[in-house]
């Protein structure tokens, strides 16, 4: 069966995140207000065959432990449809 | 010392640490294609070198990690080889593993491209024994990523166990926030695995290992690899 796998990989909280926070003074210069922190991550969709949702799943976390996150800097969510 | 410098796509530096080692040092040395396996036994020294490995995709040396001679790599640093990681080499050593922590991105978001002063930590180590303490060294750098980061307990062990080899500092050795071109963690620019075989460092000693170029403080790390490997053989 296809499925689809949407991964979320975002800096881990306390990693220096610069890009967000450029910007988050950005949004600020153009007026935003009330904003308390921008994060700046990557989104991946992989579509993959799999034998069940579990097995996609199984393997989209084996892919992002493996390449697609690095655990020292980054934390990643895979949601499978 | 016989040495072999490992190209990837995307290797720029490859040429400088091939023409120190060669061209300057006169030690026979060997371009080693990332597609090939190779046994790396022949060899006293590994260099990954400087550039932008898969187009930086990803992230940086996110992909170099998984190039077939990675496998090789990383089974020679096991049984004690010495391998050296420069800018590119090191973000990939980290990747990999075999050095601790990640290079972010620099913490004003620019790729810096400029001569910077660093101060060497520790000289009882195969990169630094013909450096004095504390001497100062001016290389160049080159990088978007060279942002040192681990976690507060990976920090502390490096730095308890003297495996922070260089630091940002100023031309006096002063280290200072303004003289981190970078935001790396205690102005970190290099560092030593546990065993001491394995090091890294952002800044670019074969860029400046010839008189001609108008700079030559690198030569003493290459000096010293040349002095710790005869020791050994």
């Amino acid at each position: 069966m296809m499925f689809t796998a949407k991964i979320k990989i975002m800096p881990k909280p306390g990693v220096l995140d610069p890009q967000g926070k450029a910007v988050m003074h950005s949004l600020e210069t153009l007026g935003f207000k009330g904003i308390d922190e921008t994060r700046i991550g990557k989104f991946i969709e992989i579509k993959l065959d799999a034998a069940s949702k579990n097995a996609a799943m199984e393997t989209a976390t084996s892919m992002c432990q493996s390449l697609l996150a690095n655990q020292v800097i980054e934390t990643f969510e895979v949601e499978i449809s | 010392m016989k040495a072999a410098v490992i190209v990837f796509p995307g290797s720029n530096s490859d040429h400088d640490a091939f023409y120190t080692l060669n061209g300057v040092l006169g030690q026979p040395t060997e371009y080693v294609w990332h597609k090939d396996r190779r046994d790396l036994k022949d060899f006293d020294l590994v260099v990954l070198p400087g550039g932008f490995s898969y187009g930086d995709y990803l992230r940086t040396g996110a992909i170099a990690r998984f190039a077939p001679v990675m496998q090789d790599v990383v089974e020679f640093a096991k049984f004690g080889g010495t391998v050296f990681g420069i800018c590119n080499g090191f973000q990939i050593l980290t990747e990999c593993g075999l050095l601790p922590g990640a290079l972010l991105r620099n913490r004003h978001l620019k790729f810096v491209g400029k001569k910077v002063a660093i101060r060497v930590e520790n000289t009882d180590t195969r990169f630094t024994n013909t450096c004095a303490m504390h001497e100062v060294l001016i290389n160049p750098i080159a990088h978007g990523d060279g942002n040192y980061f681990a976690d507060a307990g990976t920090i502390g062990k490096l730095e308890d166990s003297g495996r922070v080899l260089f630091r940002y500092c100023t031309e006096s050795g002063e280290i200072t926030d303004e003289a981190n071109p970078n935001g790396s963690i205690n102005n970190i620019a290099g560092i030593l695995n546990d065993k001491g075989n394995v090091a890294g460092m952002m800044p670019h000693p074969e860029r400046c290992s010839d008189p001609l170029l108008g700079a030559n403080d690198g030569i003493k790390i290459f000096h010293s690899l040349l002095e710790s490997i005869a020791v050994e053989s």
